[in-house]
């Protein structure tokens, strides 16, 4: 039942709640919601003075219609009045309207901040409480210029009530999240340490809280802190449920306490003073030793608690990653959490064995359990679930299993969910490529990816296979052969017609000797996709046929006649027109020995950070994607890679060389006609030594 | 924490908390998305999700769902407590808490949660200490409304 009898009394903002709520529809809601607008405005307006508990009234009711999603553009001076009252009720629902629809009116602002002001130098408690509370949900900037000083100030001050001490810390914590410049580093920092030390555990837990913020911001200014949170933690997790009464949570001892300061452990390495450590160690033994013992409790909060603490020191143990045999003893109990009943249990192993799987001490321990992951993947019914799994599996990844788990991520791919399967791809074309011993493997592999995600495999992946098709000569006739088997398949997608374009037209003379596949049939294959697919795509296969016509002068005289038609002359679109003309000129006029030169096949493209681990950290964001180690390829995600237009080194071009030789001084001139950009540039210069021209393949 | 917020099985906002600073059409996105998000998991779902870049931990208790954004290196599990033990004060306070209590008794909702989070962290995690500071701000007002109770206006 609504509480109204609580000494609430705002009868009038009950009735006017349940109008809204009897609202048939959203017309009768937004007209109710204007009638009342009407009627406060005018009370504000109005020749009487408006008593403290009417204007508390309409405020509230005001925060309430903002609350339900209409914009509310009056009210702000009858609120901030409030904050002057006397009445803890009236500043209350001040303080709310302030802190809900924060206004950046100076005038307003100077207002407030003179009222937060008063109520911080009251010495009421309940005062200074509401103020903090303000500051902290508000947090802005000019907040912070004003009271960034004075707070430090009532943290560290010896009379301050303990439940004051925890608002200004938090307090504190925000203004330090918003603006950290503002708040200086001082001499309350070691007074502030010495909080954890507090008889008053919400005061250590607010402490703690605000100290590991600080501590990222300047380690060194709480190294002191470090055996504090030691000490602190090892009372608590040694102690009987009797010694922390309040503070036990379903038979937990200080279960938010502990995993703060377990956090903060996380700020700093692991102590350098050897009892310190071996105190630390004994304490982490303990929790995990616990993880084993019988539940004191039937109740899921008591298994989450208890949990919360358990995978909190798991991340500690990570992160100092000094200890092999806890590593160890996290991984083990990770394990067996892999396996357990509830879903939550299995979603944080296998995302905490992620971290695992990157540390040398643990990598064994973690691949020992790759069965029970791939399962997951096969089995589990939640798609976070299995998400996770996708992540175990490349980072556990390495030479001994790398063929196993990429053909279970191929599999799963081809049922996944389409909103993960990006990323999937782009995993699978990361550990492919590291991984591969035989090239041949990876080729599969890329051509598999595209076969069963084609929309889902971004020009990096495709790009990066071509790349390395060129730089490895023992893998270029393979290539060859199998994009032409693809190729037949009767529906291929778009990216698989690219990729043999360009790879029939470098490499198609190495299986041409073979009749199935010869020139001709090889060229009538990519033709039959040309109409089907996109601009770019023809662009390509355009430049796959003057090549065509260097490689095989038997089909020279069909792909003319191609290019001669006036779908392609006449082409509506610049770039495919300009390419048919000036391929069709080529053809023409170019003798042999100079096409030859022209469209040489392409040099080895220099090694290059991959942009798709680039791409890959882009898509994750700040969420964790374990780093690959080995730098065989010098893989490192250095920045986003720009695709543009102006032939960035990653985008796979045509190079044309032009390599002067006597002969090429006979040049017929009417080349010049042609525009500046295309072909006719090189020949109507004659310049010695190399020159590049660049076309877009 | 980066924020909280409460809402219906028809997707009606409760309750909205932001820990962060954002402009009221970021907020109102996000909300729109995030609800969205939540309503299509499945009973048997784990409470956790990956959106954006954050992690989503939210659990439903009768019908409102309670749903908090943290970062990356925030525990999920102490996190699912937190509800929890907000859901608990919530309970005490008004007696077998429901939604209705939530909707009309809104500022009071925000109050507690104030007294337990602060710039989305854990003050006071002792449940008879949050009660107590409640309770003295009950009897403040209690005190003061005896004189306001004769002006009241329905309207």
């Amino acid at each position: 039942m609504p509480a109204v009898s609580k000494g609430d009394g705002m009868r009038g903002l009950a009735v006017f709640i349940s109008d809204i709520r009897n609202c048939k529809s959203k017309e009768a809601e937004i007209k109710r919601i204007n009638k009342e607008l009407a009627n406060i405005r005018s009370k504000f307006k109005g020749d009487k003075a408006l008593d403290g508990y009417s204007k508390k009234k309409y405020v509230c009711k005001l925060l309430f219609i903002f609350l339900l999603g209409h914009d509310i553009d009056f009210g702000h001076m009858e609120a901030v009045n409030l904050l002057s009252s006397n009445k803890y009720t009236e500043k209350q629902i001040g303080y709310l309207f302030i802190s809900v629809l924060v206004n950046s009116n100076s005038d307003l602002i100077r207002l407030i901040n003179n009222a937060i002001k008063n109520d911080l130098g009251s010495r009421n408690p309940t005062f200074m409480n509401l103020a903090l509370h303000c500051i902290a949900n508000v947090g802005s900037r000019e907040m912070a210029e004003a009271f960034a000083s004075e707070i430090p100030r009532i943290l560290v001050a010896g009379d301050t009530m303990d439940s004051v001490k925890q608002s200004a810390a938090l307090c504190l914590l925000r203004l330090n999240r918003t603006s950290p410049d503002l708040v200086p580093m001082g001499e309350w920092t070691a007074r502030v340490v010495h909080l954890l030390n507090d008889q008053h555990l919400g005061v250590v837990t607010a402490a703690t809280s605000l100290i590991t913020t600080l501590a990222q911001k300047s380690p060194d200014d709480f190294k002191t802190a470090i055996s504090l949170a030691v000490t602190r933690l090892s009372r608590i997790v040694t102690s009987a449920c009797i010694d922390l009464q309040d503070y036990t949570y379903y038979f937990v001892a200080a279960p938010w306490l502990s995993v703060k300061l377990l956090r903060l452990l996380q700020c700093y390495p692991p102590p350098e003073d050897a009892a310190l450590r071996s105190r630390l160690t004994e304490c982490l033994e303990t929790i995990l030793n616990k993880a084993q013992e019988p539940p004191k409790s039937k109740k899921v909060q008591h298994s989450n608690a208890k949990n919360a603490v358990l995978f909190e020191a798991i991340s500690l143990i990570i992160h100092h990653d000094s200890e092999p045999t806890l590593l160890v003893r996290a991984c083990n109990q990770l394990g067996q959490f892999l396996q357990h009943r509830e879903t939550n249990l299995r979603y944080l192993a296998l995302e905490s064995m992620c971290t695992l799987a990157s540390s040398e001490f643990s990598h064994e321990a973690v691949k020992t359990h790759m069965e029970t992951v791939i399962n997951a993947l096969k089995t589990e019914r939640d798609v976070s679930v299995r998400q996770r799994a996708v992540d175990l599996l490349y980072a556990m990844c390495d030479r001994s299993n790398s063929k196993q788990i990429v053909a279970e991520m191929l599999s799963y791919l081809e049922t996944a969910d389409y909103s993960i399967r990006e990323e999937i791809v782009l995993k699978v074309a990361i550990l492919a490529e590291k991984y591969a011993v035989d090239y041949t493997w990876y080729v599969d592999t890329i051509l598999n990816l595209i076969r069963i995600a084609g929309d889902y495999v971004s020009e990096e992946v495709w790009y990066r296979v071509i790349q390395i098709v060129i730089n490895r000569d023992d893998v270029q006739g393979y290539a060859a052969k199998t994009v032409f088997e693809a190729l037949q398949a009767p529906a291929c997608h778009e990216n698989l017609v690219k990729v043999g374009g360009y790879i029939l037209g470098e490499f198609g003379n190495l299986i041409a000797g073979d009749s199935r596949s010869s020139p001709l049939v090889q060229f009538n294959l990519l033709h039959s996709k040309f109409h089907l697919c996109s601009v770019p795509t023809r662009a390509l296969l355009l430049s796959a046929y003057i090549k065509f016509i260097n490689l095989f002068p038997e089909v020279k005289g069909t792909i003319q006649d191609v290019l001669r038609s006036d779908s392609q002359l006449r082409n509506a679109d610049v770039e495919l027109q300009q390419r048919a003309v000036e391929y069709l000129r080529l053809s023409c006029i170019a003798s042999t020995d100079i096409l030859a030169t022209v469209l040489e096949e392409m040099p080895p493209f220099p090694e290059r950070e991959s942009s798709i681990l680039a791409k890959l950290k882009k898509k994750k964001g700040s969420m964790n994607v374990p780093d690959i180690d080995d730098s065989k390829k010098n893989m490192n995600g250095n920045g986003n890679v720009e695709h543009n237009n102006n032939n960035e080194p990653n985008e796979v071009t045509t190079k044309v060389y032009v390599r002067i030789t006597a002969k090429q001084n006979c040049f017929e001139p009417g080349f010049k006609h042609c525009q500046s950009r295309g072909l006719a540039h090189i020949f109507s210069k004659i310049v010695p030594g190399f020159t590049y021209v660049k076309l877009k393949c | 924490m980066q924020f909280m917020l409460l809402f219906s099985r028809q997707g009606k906002l409760r309750l909205q908390k932001w820990y962060v600073p954002l402009s009221d059409k970021e907020k109102k996105k996000i909300t729109r998305e995030l609800v969205q998000t939540v309503l299509a998991r499945k009973p048997k779902m784990c409470s956790f999700l990956e959106w954006r870049d954050l992690k989503i931990v939210y659990k439903r208790y009768a019908s409102l769902y309670f749903c908090c954004a943290i970062e990356g290196q925030d525990n999920e599990l102490i996190t699912l407590e937190i509800i929890h033990r907000y859901v608990e004060l919530l309970d005490k306070y008004f007696g077998s808490v429901c939604e209705l209590d939530v909707i009309f008794n809104f500022e009071k909702a925000y109050f507690i949660l104030d007294e337990f989070l602060l710039g989305g962290e854990a003050q006071e995690t002792s449940k008879k200490n949050v009660l107590k500071a409640i309770e003295q701000a009950d009897l403040l007002q209690e005190s003061e409304d005896w004189g306001s109770l004769q002006s009241d206006e329905i309207l």
